[in-house]
């Protein structure tokens, strides 16, 4: 197993009474790395990260975090991650320096020391003028980042966060996602959203959950590149229908294609290629050598989103069953 | 040992820095008021051989200033942690199951003893209107005040561990009601059991925690009485201990 692995997950299972949240998942997680944990509600997100925050053990499987076991050596983990649970629950009694205080003297650190931090991180999380508010009466916003403040407080190897801009406005949303980023030099960072776009602006990686499975886990790019092979060209040309039919099924590399009319004499002509092999050039130098008058000429991407979806989605069997 | 510290610190604010806590020492005041009412109306009518501590013992006041105020304040120690989450939040910093269980029980304690403060008051109003300064001697008071602080122990052990069990304040309130009252009753239970059934009575007779109370309020501390109730309390906080623990059981 890799030493340098931050966590490493090996046929993790979890059973409720009765169901399966998390079915004999593995996976590693580098130093440094920011990886996202994606997935629709109730695919096994938070169990997996309550599992390696040490609130739950196992059901079967070892986890093991900066190469200690999560079950056995529970104390040396704890000491290592900063935890942010889902719906960031707060003492809201409490006031913010005080609550950060409180939390970071829990984590071991003694007075002077917890004094320091819990200024930076009321700094870095944009905290300062908060300092002596009542946590109850904070907005949505604040509580979300004391929260981000006390995964934080005791500077944390790896820093596991759960739905971090679950009801947060726009703005807020943009706020974390910037610190989350900023967390990358110094911290490997554990998110889970079911937010496709948040994890594809702040993820170095992603793992796809369904169904208490990892369905796929790849660079948001790589997850795309992968869908590529089924993406099409989009061409608007103005040019007899006949001629373009003939022209595609005599062009290699086109696996379908399909001719509509457009407005004018414009056809908008809908290609798959094999392989995600590119047609564009080829298009416009044939364009050029016939004349035609071209006025689109694009491929469709498949957005991070479609994969999601596909992945996602039940197969066939299990719709049968 | 730092970490408890931290921690009784934070319970005990809660207790202090919210209105929880105003209103049971209010409840409480009131309920020691109403005890010195009827005190002062049974010694102004004629004299009595009893101790005064034990007088206000005598006046039921206390056993419901008991069964009712351990509930309230032991019923958010567990349940409202793990209502509103924050139990994840506190169990994923390196804290031991101890400690949290120690702290949460060790700040109610603190709160129960001082939510009694005002019955020092009261008697020390009687020792000052009446001219006889053997009416209230420290041994009679520290006992009674012994009493009172071991069966704080007992009933806030049992309402920790009626905490740890729920999610719901009510529900850990009810079970620690319920299992108080219980405990309360079974003493009474020695006086109907037939003499004849030797050995059945000389068992219940140590729970009867209305005799053993009644001999602390007379200054008389019976080490019996005493083991029983700090085993009992160790005996709880261990139940409650497994409780918390019971999360990692795999």
């Amino acid at each position: 197993m890799n030493d340098n692995a931050m966590i490493a997950v090996t046929d993790l299972t979890k059973r409720y009474a009765g169901r399966t949240a998390v079915a004999g998942i593995s996976f590693t997680v580098a130093r440094g790395e920011i990886v996202g944990l994606l997935g629709p509600n109730g695919a096994g997100k938070s169990t997996t990260m309550r599992i390696l925050s040490c609130f739950m053990p196992a059901t079967s499987g070892t986890v093991r975090v900066a190469g200690f076991d999560v079950f056995y050596q529970s104390d040396e983990v704890r000491r290592r991650i900063g935890y942010m649970p889902e719906n960031n629950p707060l003492y809201p009694e409490m006031r913010v320096r005080e609550y950060l205080k409180f939390r970071a003297r829990l984590k071991g650190l003694n007075w002077r020391r917890s004094r320091e931090r819990v200024g930076t991180v009321m700094e870095q999380c944009g905290l300062a003028e908060v300092g002596r508010r009542i946590i109850g009466q904070l907005s949505k916003g604040y509580k979300q980042r004391v929260g981000l403040a006390d995964a934080l407080v005791h500077e944390p190897e790896l820093i596991i966060l759960d739905e971090p801009t679950l009801g947060l406005d726009p703005h807020q949303i943009r706020a974390v996602r910037q610190l989350i980023k900023s967390l990358a030099q110094k911290h490997t960072v554990l998110i889970s959203t079911h937010i496709l776009p948040e994890a594809e602006m702040t993820c170095n990686r992603m793992l796809i959950m369904y169904d208490g499975k990892i369905l796929a886990a790849d660079t948001p790019d790589n997850l795309q590149r992968l869908m590529a092979g089924s993406s099409q060209i989009i061409a608007e040309i103005a040019a007899p229908a006949d001629e373009l039919r003939e022209t595609w099924s005599q062009m290699p590399g086109i696996e379908q294609f399909d001719v509509s009319p457009c407005e004018g004499e414009f056809q908008r002509c809908a290609l798959t290629p094999h392989d995600g092999y590119d047609l564009r050039p080829a298009i416009f130098a044939l364009a050029l050598e016939r004349g035609w008058i071209m006025r689109e000429l694009t491929r469709s991407r498949h957005s991070l989103e479609d994969i999601y979806v596909q992945v996602t989605r039940p197969t066939e069997e299990e719709e049968g069953e | 040992m730092k970490i408890f510290w931290v921690l009784t610190r934070r319970e005990l604010a809660s207790f202090f820095c919210s209105i929880n806590g105003y209103v049971i020492i209010a409840a409480v005041t009131l309920l020691i008021g109403l005890s010195f009412v009827v005190l002062m109306t049974n010694l102004g009518s004629d004299p009595s051989p009893m101790p005064v501590t034990e007088m206000f013992y005598r006046t039921y006041f206390f056993w419901l200033i008991v069964l009712l105020a351990t509930p309230a304040l032991t019923m958010r120690l567990f349940a409202l942690e793990k209502y509103s989450g924050t139990f994840e939040t506190l169990m994923t910093t390196p804290v031991s199951d101890l400690q949290v269980v120690a702290a949460k029980f060790a700040s109610a304690l603190v709160f129960y003893t001082v939510m009694w403060l005002p019955m020092l008051a009261c008697l020390f109003i009687v020792r000052h209107f009446t001219n006889q300064p053997g009416s209230l001697d420290a041994g009679t008071v520290g006992g009674m005040y012994l009493g009172v602080f071991l069966v704080g122990c007992l009933f806030l052990s049992l309402g920790c561990f009626a905490s740890a069990l729920t999610r719901s304040q009510v529900a850990a309130a009810m079970i620690s009601f319920v299992l108080g009252v219980s405990l309360f009753s079974i003493g009474f239970l020695a006086e109907a059991i037939p003499v004849a059934a030797h050995w059945q009575s000389q068992v219940l007779s140590y729970f009867g925690l209305f005799e053993q109370m009644h001999d602390f309020a007379r200054g008389v501390v019976d080490t019996r009485a005493v083991t029983f109730y700090v085993s009992l309390t160790f005996f709880f906080l261990f139940l409650t201990l497994r409780v918390v623990e019971s999360r990692r059981w795999k």
